[in-house]
């Protein structure tokens, strides 16, 4: 075994410098995960306070231009700002590692795409200093999205969305490079654990998916500032035009935002059963078909816009032909657990959940297919139900169950079991309380994105019971909130070492929290779970059995082959970097002189300059500093 | 009695206690609290049952899936749960194709239930009604009312009938919506009579409404705006009243009529002059005068798409105000305190962005505050009472 592996880095591995200069994917991906929790109290603080509005008929909590700006704030936050980042985080983390890499293919790239993330998050939540938000809903559907040019909340939509998909566009060419090209010996594309596979998918989802949505936002632009008219009708425009360019986006975007969630769940579920996962290749194969169809069936959020009976039945099939493959996936997670010893840790708790909850919110999306019903659910809180059950009760309780899976290898330490267990009990309880209502609400008649309701409707007792709901979700997250403050920051925490779960992949091969370096050798892997078959073999009756070689001696690494030992001088791991950070802020500032065109030249120029300073700068840097 | 009262004082009930007592209160209220007025579920006419009749046989299918996977899947995690002292390992099972196999036959054969009711009902809701007896109204959709043009029903002289967002129709006939917007997307959604349909500018989109029974008149059937459309989508709402043959005949006459316009230097003259210098800027009136000449007063504007012309004003016809129940779209329920409230500051009562309108580019975001004196807004108020 190599004594000391030393790592060749610049000084300055401390302080805020550190992070901001950091090109290491952990560091990166612990940026994303901060970033998108903030996001996430703020997204959940305007949930708070529309669910506060609604909780009786005609209150006056807020007026209806706040409330517009609040709705459609949640909604962009919760999607581009929180569960984009935070699997941008689980991806930027684990990938390398489980793949047994050293780094992502682009370091530098990586760290562009984090802080274009966070200043275009920044520039859009800068609105609501500037004259207020976006208030035209996360959709912003033309011509409501193009009418008002002299208020500029919906440039900063425009321009925030804008932005971010570079980002996004950058970081998958990142990963997709990544999974393909840096691969550990002997890990196979078959052997690539399933979070993984599901970060390969999504980010083939968005290379091929953001164009659509580029295009549509460009072309809107210039409606709202150069009198365009891509979207008037009066002028032979098309709203419809963009619904069209949006939803071919925004559809496989659902999927980009769920995939790598089933992609944890697929993980924690054979680890806690203690049973490797049911039906690997279908997992695998269904969740690259689901990003596939995805992309033909974005008419059916517009199947009452009047597309013509042949189309709408034509999407309508596509889309429950989704089904087919989501199905596929729930069977081989209770496969999983079938026949396994299940012990039910908080991240187990969580990725059942996410399960059943996905399971209610995959079925009624199937009754969106049915394009019958779907013209009395369209645009109604049954929409709103379906959609927070596939992407809260779906989405973020897998996030939530990596949270506390991975825990233990970002911070060497296991966040709290028993408040674990009252965060996801809370949880589970609020996240019911406030959605299953609004499958009701809707089928009685109630619109979504209304800032009041009337007495008479019989909406009032649902909306009370939503509102209690919204509100338990709030103590619930604050326990988790308490429970990672506690755990890291006051120290409270069990301290682990390298494989606390008894775990089956890569990851838990190294220490916890991982050297820079990742991986002292790089492993050479045999067989899908690597890991956990260096641990156990099986015996005549198919049953694990511990092999004595290994046991306990977890970050013993003796028995992992090796092929890279480094170089005498350590292992030669990529210099920190400013500039990625520089050339994302002159993107940013150009950004913000676009929302105010015309004197918005002026920050557009001073953009420009620092955004191409940064891009030289970045490349024509050495490779290494001298040191 | 002092015992008693200091017992109750002192009684130990903690909050939160108290508190979750009162969840499954709510809880059942909620649940009794029936589907309301403006219900899918409870549908009027055949077309809504037609689309109620798909629904229950897809919650059915759906109701039996969540049965049949929650079941496993609970049964799996109690009957696989880890028990102290157990030592033993799982068996390793990597999977089985025959269960993939049969996941996805099932999945398809299901789904295959579901696709044939699904296209089945999507042609019915779509199929044009023909016949003689189809009634046509024009629909226009503004930021943030409803404007009905009744193509069918025409004046001695020609005139269209032409309301706002109360839709009165006959009981057993298609109505068959022919619509457009003058603005924005919006979405016109009456759900017991049938499904939404969006109201796209440069688009004609149709609908059909069939009612099986008249409403009693103060209870019309709700509907509203299902797209959202800024500032005050939440009180674009839409009344329908649906009479038997002989009431809707009833009503068509009495709104072909003209109103009266108010003879010089009379009580209500004052009224009509301030009428007819601001309110005539964006809202159409027909009138008779004293000499029985009929003239309409206000903007005509004319919106065409896919070649339809729909007549069109820049505010709700106001010739038979009175005769409706409701005002700003279905919101607020008229009299003449209500109405004043509104002429002296429309903002109050309903969110609007008047200040941003530009009639010389058909933009049009609300009413705007006219600046009238308590006195003017009083004539005004008057006048307008007497068009029923």
């Amino acid at each position: 075994m190599t004594a000391q592996v030393q790592t060749i880095r610049s000084p300055g591995d401390r302080g805020v410098w550190a992070w901001i200069t950091t090109v290491d994917h952990k560091r990166i991906g612990l940026l994303y995960a901060v970033s998108a929790a903030a996001f996430f109290f703020i997204g959940g603080l305007e949930a708070l306070l529309v669910r506060t509005q609604l909780l009786g008929p005609n209150l006056e909590v807020l007026s209806a231009e706040a409330y517009n700006q609040l709705f459609t704030m949640h909604g962009l936050t919760m999607v581009f700002l929180v569960v984009m980042p935070i699997a941008a985080a689980f991806t930027n983390y684990f990938l390398p590692i489980l793949i047994g890499a050293r780094d992502v293919a682009f370091p530098r790239l990586n760290a562009f795409s984090y802080w274009l993330f966070i200043f275009s998050g920044l520039l859009i939540y800068s609105s609501f200093f500037l004259g207020g938000a976006p208030d035209g809903a996360w959709v912003g559907y033309a011509p409501l999205s193009t009418q008002l040019t002299e208020v500029v909340r919906m440039d900063f939509w425009t321009i925030g969305l804008s932005t971010l998909g570079i980002s996004s566009i950058a970081a998958s060419a990142n990963f997709i490079a990544t999974a393909f090209t840096m691969r550990a010996p002997g890990m196979t594309m078959l052997r690539m654990p399933v979070f993984a596979w599901m970060s390969l998918v999504v980010a083939f989802l968005l290379i091929f998916s953001l164009p659509s949505v580029a295009i549509g936002l460009f072309q809107l632009f210039l409606d709202r500032n150069f009198g365009a008219l891509f979207y008037a009708a009066d002028a032979g425009g098309d709203p419809l035009l963009w619904q069209h360019l949006f939803w071919i986006f925004g559809h496989p975007e659902v999927y980009v935002l769920v995939l790598p969630a089933m992609g944890i769940v697929s993980e924690v579920l054979p680890t806690f059963a203690r049973k490797p996962l049911f039906g690997y290749p279908f997992v695998v194969f269904s969740g690259a078909a689901i990003g596939f169809i995805g992309f033909g069936v974005w008419s059916h959020h517009m199947f009452t816009s009047g597309m013509g009976p042949i189309a709408e039945a034509g999407f309508g099939v596509a889309t429950m032909i989704i089904a087919v493959p989501t199905g596929v996936k729930i069977f081989n997670w209770i496969g999983t657990i079938w026949g396994g010893k299940i012990k039910f840790n908080t991240p187990m708790l969580f990725s059942l959940a996410f399960v059943a909850m996905f399971v209610i919110g995959g079925l009624s999306g199937v009754t969106h297919a049915v394009v019958p019903s779907d013209t009395q659910q369209h645009d109604t809180y049954y929409v709103v139900a379906h959609f927070h059950y596939v992407l809260f009760g779906g989405a973020v309780f897998g996030y939530v169950s990596g949270v506390y899976y991975w825990f233990p290898k970002w911070t060497g330490r296991k966040l709290n079991e028993t408040l674990g267990k009252i965060h996801f009990w809370l949880a589970l309880i609020g996240f019911n309380l406030t959605f299953g209502p609004m499958h009701v609400l809707g089928l009685n008649g109630m619109p979504r994105r209304t800032y009041r309701y009337p007495e008479g409707l019989g909406w009032a007792n649902w909306n009370a019971v939503a509102t209690i709901g919204a509100y338990t979700i709030l103590v619930a997250f604050l326990v988790f909130a308490w429970n990672i403050v506690r755990t890291h920051y006051l120290n409270k925490g069990e301290r682990v070492g390298n494989d606390p779960w008894d775990g089956r992949t890569l990851e838990w091969t190294i220490p916890s929290p991982p050297p820079v370096h990742n991986f002292d050798e790089t492993p050479i892997v045999h067989s899908l779970d690597d890991f956990w078959h260096q641990k156990y073999a099986e015996n005549e009756e198919g049953r694990a059995v511990r092999m004595p070689a290994v046991t306990g001696a977890a970050d013993d690494q003796g028995d992992i082959g090796r092929a890279d030992h480094g170089t005498p001088e350590g292992i030669h791991m990529p210099s920190p970097s400013y500039y990625p950070a520089l050339a994302s802020l002159g993107i940013a500032i150009t950004g913000g002189g676009l929302v105010y065109l015309p004197w918005g030249f002026a920050a557009i120029g001073v953009g420009v300059v620092v955004m191409l300073w940064g891009l030289f700068g970045w490349s024509l840097e050495p490779v290494t500093k001298e040191h | 009695m002092g015992e008693a009262i200091v017992r109750a004082r002192y009684q130990t009930t903690p909050r939160l206690g108290r508190l979750l007592r009162v969840v499954p209160v709510i809880l059942l209220l909620a649940a009794c609290s029936g589907s309301g007025p403006q219900t899918a579920l409870e549908p009027e006419g055949p077309i809504a049952r037609d689309i109620d009749g798909v629904w229950d046989l897809v919650l059915m299918l759906a109701t039996f899936v969540f049965v049949l996977v929650m079941g496993l899947l609970v049964w799996a995690m109690w009957r696989y749960r880890e028990r102290p002292g157990d030592e033993t390992e799982p068996k390793q099972l990597h999977g089985s194709s025959v269960i993939e196999v049969g996941g996805v036959v099932f999945s398809v054969v299901l789904l295959a239930f579901i696709s044939v009711p699904t296209v089945r009902g999507l042609l019915d809701i779509r199929a044009v009604p023909e016949g003689d007896d189809v009634l046509h109204i024009q629909v226009t959709g503004h930021q943030w009312w409803w404007e009905f043009e009744y193509v069918d029903e025409t004046a001695a002289d020609g005139r269209t009938l032409i309301t706002a967002n109360e839709l009165h129709i006959p009981e057993d006939v298609p109505v068959y919506l022919t619509m457009t917007s003058a603005d924005v997307i919006h979405s016109f959604w009456v759900p017991v009579l049938n499904g939404k349909r969006d109201v796209v500018p440069g688009r004609v989109t149709n609908l059909t409404l069939i009612a099986d029974n008249p409403t009693p008149p103060d209870e019309p059937i709700p509907g509203q705006c299902a797209e959202f459309c800024g500032l005050a989508h939440a009180d674009m709402r839409i009344k329908v009243h649906v009479h038997d043959a002989a009431g809707y005949a009833a009503w068509v006459d009495e709104q072909l009529l003209p109103s009266e316009q108010p003879a010089p230097e009379t009580a209500l003259d004052a009224g009509w002059q301030t009428f007819n210098t601001l309110c005539t800027a964006c809202h159409q009136v027909t009138l008779e005068d004293v000499e029985g000449e009929v003239t309409t007063h206000g903007p005509e504007r004319y919106i065409t798409s896919d070649d339809i012309e729909f007549r069109s004003s820049f505010g709700p016809n106001l010739t038979h105000l009175f005769s409706r129940d409701t005002f700003g779209s279905g919101t607020f329920t008229l009299d003449a305190d209500h109405l004043a409230e509104w002429i002296d500051n429309p903002e109050s009562l309903k969110p609007m962005w008047a200040d941003r309108n530009d009639l010389a580019n058909g933009r049009v975001l609300g009413m705007p505050d006219l600046g009238l004196s308590s006195a003017q807004i009083e004539e005004v108020v008057d006048l307008l009472e007497t068009w029923r």
